[in-house]
C-alpha cells in the first residue's frame, strides 16, 4: 500500500524540515500553485501541504513542513530518508495560470517561502523580471536563500528581529521594491494569513494585482467536504477545487483566520495525547534498556 | 427483524438491525406468492429475479439463492441494507396490496450476509479479451461497472482519490446502517474477479481522461465520481465555526474515524445541541451520527412537511425512535454566533405550504413575523450537493448547464470511449440507482468495444431467429 518513499530529508531549523518523496507520476503532473494531501499512518489525518518543488527527471516532489501540531511533529520524528508515507495524493487544486506579467514581486513569508519558489521559477523561465522578497522571524529560520538568489533578478531578505537583511516584515521589502520599480504588474504572496493580508493591504493603494495561496482546514481536498470554504468578494469558494490561488484584494482574511482556529482545542488535545504516548514509550524503552543492562 | 432498542443503539455505532436468523428468513420467504406477474422485478433498477432467490431461501438452498442474486446484483449485502425498497420492489409487491409487502430487502441482506460468512464468491470463468478499462471513482457506480467489465474479460483498474476504496459507502453511509467490513467484503469479491484498485489517485489532476484514453492505453473509461460538492445555505453566519456540511461530519466520523479521536488523528466536531438542516437520507445519517457522538439534543430543521421529506420512511422512523426532534415547516434564516466566531444558535422562520412546484411538491413560503431563535452549538447542512468540478476543469467532457456530465441514453459522453454514470450525471440519487447506471454504462461500453454481451442473447426469448446455443456462452459460471 505505502509506496511513497521519502528519498531525502533536510532540516532547516528546529521546526522546519524538507521531505523529498518519490512519486514519478505526480512529479510529471505537478504545476506551480498546487498542493498534496499527506497521510502519515492508517490512523492519521489528511494534511494539505503546498508543493514546494518537483523534479521530473528524478521523479520526486518536495514538501517543506513546519512542526506545529501533532501530525507535523510526528512526521518530523518519523519521516527520515528511506521511510514511507501511508498516503500521498495530488497534485490538487488549480495550477497557477501562466502569467503574462513582465515584472513580478514574489513574496514568501516563513514557510511560505517554499511554495512561492516554484512560481518564481516558472515566471523566470517565462521571461519575467522577478523580484524576490522573503522574510523570516530570525536568522536561524532562513532557508533557500541561495535557491532564490539563483532565479531572482533582484532579491530582498527581511527578518523581524533584524538578524539578517532588511529589518522588518516582508511588507517593508515590498514597499522598497515598489519605490524602485513603478511598473510592477503582479505580486504573489504566500505565507501565514496575517502576512498575506498585510501584503494585500500594502499593494491595494498601488492597485497591483496580488495573488495569494490559501491553506485552510481540509478533509478530502477534492471538493467534497466544504471545510475549506473561504469568502472571496461576495462569493463562497472552496480552496481545494476553486483555488488555492485567489485575488488577495478580495479574500476575507479575518474569516479565514477565524476558521483556521476551529479545531484548536482538539489540536491541543491530540498533541498532549501524543506527547504522553511518546513519554511513556521513552520510559518503557529506558526500563527495558535498564533491565537488559542488568 | 431483530433491532437494537432505540435508547441503547443511539449510543453506539453497531448495526441497528441485526438481520434475520434462518427461521425468520424461512418464515418471511413463505409469504411470497411467487405470483406470475412479478411486479417486484420490474420495480428493481437492476431487475433481480426476486421470486427466484426467495424460492431458494424457502427451499433452504441459500447458495442457490446467492447464485440467482449475483446473476444481476453483485453486492447483495449492501443493496439489501441501503436500497429504498419501499419505492422499488416492495412498493410493487402483490402481497403489499393488502398486507405488509414481503421484506425483500431483508431477505436479500440475509443471503448476502450468509455469503460473506461462508466466504462464497461466484467467480465466473473469465476469458481475457485484451481490452483495458479504467474506472474513475470506487463508489457504487464504479464498483458495478467494474464487475461487469471484469466478467466480460476486460482488464479493469479502479481509481479512487481517498486512501480507501468504496466511495460513499465508506465515507458517507455510517457503520450502523452499512458496516465498513461489509463494503470491504464486497470489494474483496471484485478483486477476485481480477479488478485492481488504485487508491490515493485523483484522476483529472494526477492524469487526465485524455491521458487515460491516449498514452495510458485504456480502451474505455467510466467516470463515476459522484456529485459531492456540498451546498451551503448562503445565510448570514454560514462561515461560523460549528457550521459544516453533512459530508464533512460524516467523512470525519466514518472514513477518518474521528469518533475515535484522539486515537485517530482527525478531530470530530461534537455538538451538545445539533441542528441538522434538511430531511433526506444524508440528513438522517448526520442526525443519528450526532446522537451517537454524544449530542444531548438533535433537531431536524426542514422547510416542508413530513410528507415531502425525501428520506426513506424507515430512516425517519429510526431517527424519531432514537430521539431526534423534528421541526417541520421551519427554515433557517441566520446562524447566530457568540461573538468569537462560534455557533450559538439558529434563527428560523415558520413556513407554510403553497401551490405545487416543478417537483410536484407544495412550495413552502415563509410566514411573516414568525421568526424565532433557538440554542444550538453545531449546525449541519444536509441540503444536497452540486456537481464536483474537477472532471470539467481537467477534460473536454461536455457538461450540462448545471455542471453535470452530459451523456446519451447509453451513458456515453462527448469523448469517444468515455462513459459516465451515477450522481455525476443525474445529480444526487441513491446507491442502487448508481449501481444501475454503472451496469448500464458497462453494457454501453461492451457495445462500444464490440464485446458480445453474455447476458443478453440467452434471454432473448422464443422468437429469436439467431439464438445462440448455451454451449457457446463466452463465460461459464463456476463455483469455488
Amino acid at each position: 500500500m505505502s509506496n511513497y518513499e521519502i528519498v531525502k530529508r533536510e532540516d532547516f531549523s528546529d521546526v522546519t524540515y524538507l521531505l523529498e518523496i518519490r512519486h514519478p507520476m505526480m512529479a510529471r503532473a505537478a504545476r506551480p500553485g498546487q498542493f498534496v494531501i499527506v497521510m502519515l499512518s492508517e490512523h492519521g489525518e489528511r494534511v494539505p501541504l503546498t508543493i514546494a518543488d518537483f523534479d521530473r527527471e528524478k521523479g520526486t516532489v518536495t514538501l517543506v513542513i513546519q512542526a506545529v501540531g501533532k501530525t507535523t511533529r510526528q512526521m518530523q520524528r518519523e519521516c527520515q530518508a528511506g521511510a514511507f508515507l501511508y498516503g500521498l495524493v495530488g497534485p490538487m487544486g488549480i495550477p497557477t495560470p501562466p502569467s503574462h506579467a513582465r515584472k513580478v514581486i514574489c513574496v514568501g513569508g516563513g514557510l511560505g517561502v517554499a511554495p512561492v519558489y516554484p512560481q518564481a521559477k516558472a515566471l523566470k523561465e517565462g521571461g519575467a523580471y522577478v523580484i524576490g522578497v522573503i522574510g523570516f522571524r530570525g536568522k536561524d529560520l532562513v532557508f533557500w536563500e541561495d535557491k532564490f538568489r539563483a532565479i531572482c533578478d533582484e532579491f530582498i531578505i527581511c527578518s523581524d528581529d533584524g538578524s539578517v537583511g532588511l529589518h522588518g516584515r516582508v511588507t517593508a521589502g515590498i514597499e522598497a521594491a515598489l519605490k524602485k520599480h513603478s511598473d510592477v504588474d503582479e505580486v504573489i504572496a504566500i505565507g501565514p494569513p496575517i502576512m498575506m493580508k498585510s501584503c494585500a493591504d500594502t499593494t491595494r493603494p498601488y492597485k497591483i494585482k496580488t495573488m495569494v495561496s490559501l491553506n485552510p482546514i481540509m478533509v478530502d481536498g477534492t471538493g467534497m467536504c466544504g471545510g475549506c470554504r473561504v469568502k472571496v468578494g461576495d462569493e463562497v469558494k472552496f480552496a481545494c477545487v476553486d483555488g488555492p490561488d485567489f485575488d488577495g484584494h478580495r479574500v476575507d482574511f479575518d474569516d479565514l483566520t477565524m476558521r483556521l482556529r476551529r479545531h484548536s482545542r482538539e489540536e491541543r488535545m491530540a498533541l498532549e495525547h501524543w506527547e504522553k504516548g511518546c513519554r511513556m514509550q521513552k520510559s518503557i524503552d529506558r526500563a527495558v534498556g535498564a533491565a537488559a543492562g542488568k | 427483524m431483530p433491532e437494537q432498542a432505540p435508547t441503547a443503539r443511539a449510543k453506539n455505532f453497531e448495526e441497528v438491525a441485526s438481520g434475520y436468523r434462518l427461521d425468520d428468513a424461512l418464515r418471511e420467504s413463505e409469504r411470497c406468492l411467487l405470483c406470475p406477474d412479478q411486479p417486484c422485478v420490474s420495480g428493481c433498477p437492476v431487475g433481480i429475479d426476486i421470486p427466484g432467490f426467495i424460492r431458494g431461501v424457502n427451499e433452504r438452498d441459500l447458495r442457490g439463492a446467492y447464485d440467482i442474486l449475483t446473476r444481476t446484483s453483485l453486492l447483495p449485502a449492501i443493496c439489501g441494507r441501503v436500497c429504498p425498497q419501499e419505492n422499488q420492489c416492495e412498493g410493487r409487491c402483490t402481497v403489499g396490496q393488502t398486507l405488509e409487502p414481503v421484506a425483500i430487502g431483508r431477505l436479500e441482506r440475509f443471503v448476502g450476509d450468509a455469503a460473506i460468512q461462508q466466504g462464497w464468491a461466484n467467480v465466473p470463468h473469465i476469458e481475457p479479451n485484451g481490452f483495458k478499462v479504467g474506472i474513475v471513482g470506487s463508489g457504487p457506480a464504479g464498483m458495478a461497472c467494474a464487475a461487469d467489465m471484469a466478467k466480460a474479460g476486460c482488464e479493469v483498474t479502479v481509481y479512487e482519490a481517498f486512501h480507501q476504496a468504496g466511495g460513499v459507502l465508506k465515507y458517507g453511509i455510517p457503520d450502523f446502517r452499512l458496516p465498513n467490513p461489509v463494503v470491504d467484503a464486497e470489494i474483496a469479491n471484485l478483486k477476485k474477479l481480477g479488478v485492481r484498485f488504485e487508491c490515493n489517485t485523483l484522476v483529472g489532476r494526477l492524469f487526465t481522461l485524455e491521458q487515460m484514453i491516449g498514452e495510458m492505453g485504456f480502451d474505455a473509461v467510466f467516470v463515476g465520481v459522484g456529485a459531492g460538492y456540498p451546498t451551503m445555505l448562503g445565510i448570514p453566519g454560514d462561515s461560523a465555526n460549528g457550521v459544516l456540511s453533512a459530508n464533512e461530519l460524516l467523512t470525519r466520523c466514518n472514513l477518518m474515524r474521528g469518533r475515535d479521536f484522539p486515537d485517530f488523528d482527525t478531530p470530530q466536531p461534537i455538538g451538545r445541541r445539533v441542528a441538522v438542516v434538511g430531511a433526506g437520507n444524508t440528513a438522517m445519517d448526520a442526525m443519528r451520527v450526532s446522537l451517537r457522538l454524544g449530542a444531548e439534543k438533535v433537531y431536524c430543521i426542514y422547510r416542508r412537511s413530513r410528507k415531502e421529506a425525501p428520506a426513506r420512511a424507515e430512516e425517519i422512523h429510526h431517527a424519531e425512535e432514537e430521539g431526534v426532534e423534528f421541526h417541520w415547516l421551519t427554515h433557517p434564516v441566520a446562524v447566530l454566533d457568540d461573538g468569537s466566531g462560534n455557533v450559538k444558535g439558529l434563527r428560523c422562520v415558520r413556513m407554510e405550504l403553497g401551490e405545487p412546484d416543478g417537483s410536484g411538491r407544495r412550495r413552502p413560503a415563509p410566514v411573516a413575523g414568525s421568526e424565532f431563535d433557538f440554542e444550538c452549538d453545531l449546525v449541519v447542512y444536509a441540503i444536497g450537493t452540486n456537481a464536483n468540478p474537477i472532471m470539467g476543469q481537467t477534460s473536454r467532457l461536455r457538461l450540462n448547464k448545471r455542471g453535470y456530465i452530459d451523456t446519451d441514453e447509453r451513458l456515453a459522453t462527448s469523448m469517444a470511449g468515455v462513459f459516465a454514470g451515477g450522481d455525476i450525471v443525474t445529480g444526487a440519487a441513491t446507491v442502487i440507482k448508481a449501481m444501475g447506471a454503472g451496469r448500464q454504462a458497462a453494457a454501453g461500453m461492451k457495445a462500444y468495444l464490440g464485446i458480445r454481451d453474455g447476458d443478453r442473447p440467452y434471454d432473448a426469448g422464443e422468437d429469436t431467429v439467431f439464438g445462440i446455443d448455451a454451449s457457446e456462452r463466452n463465460f461459464v459460471r463456476i463455483r469455488v
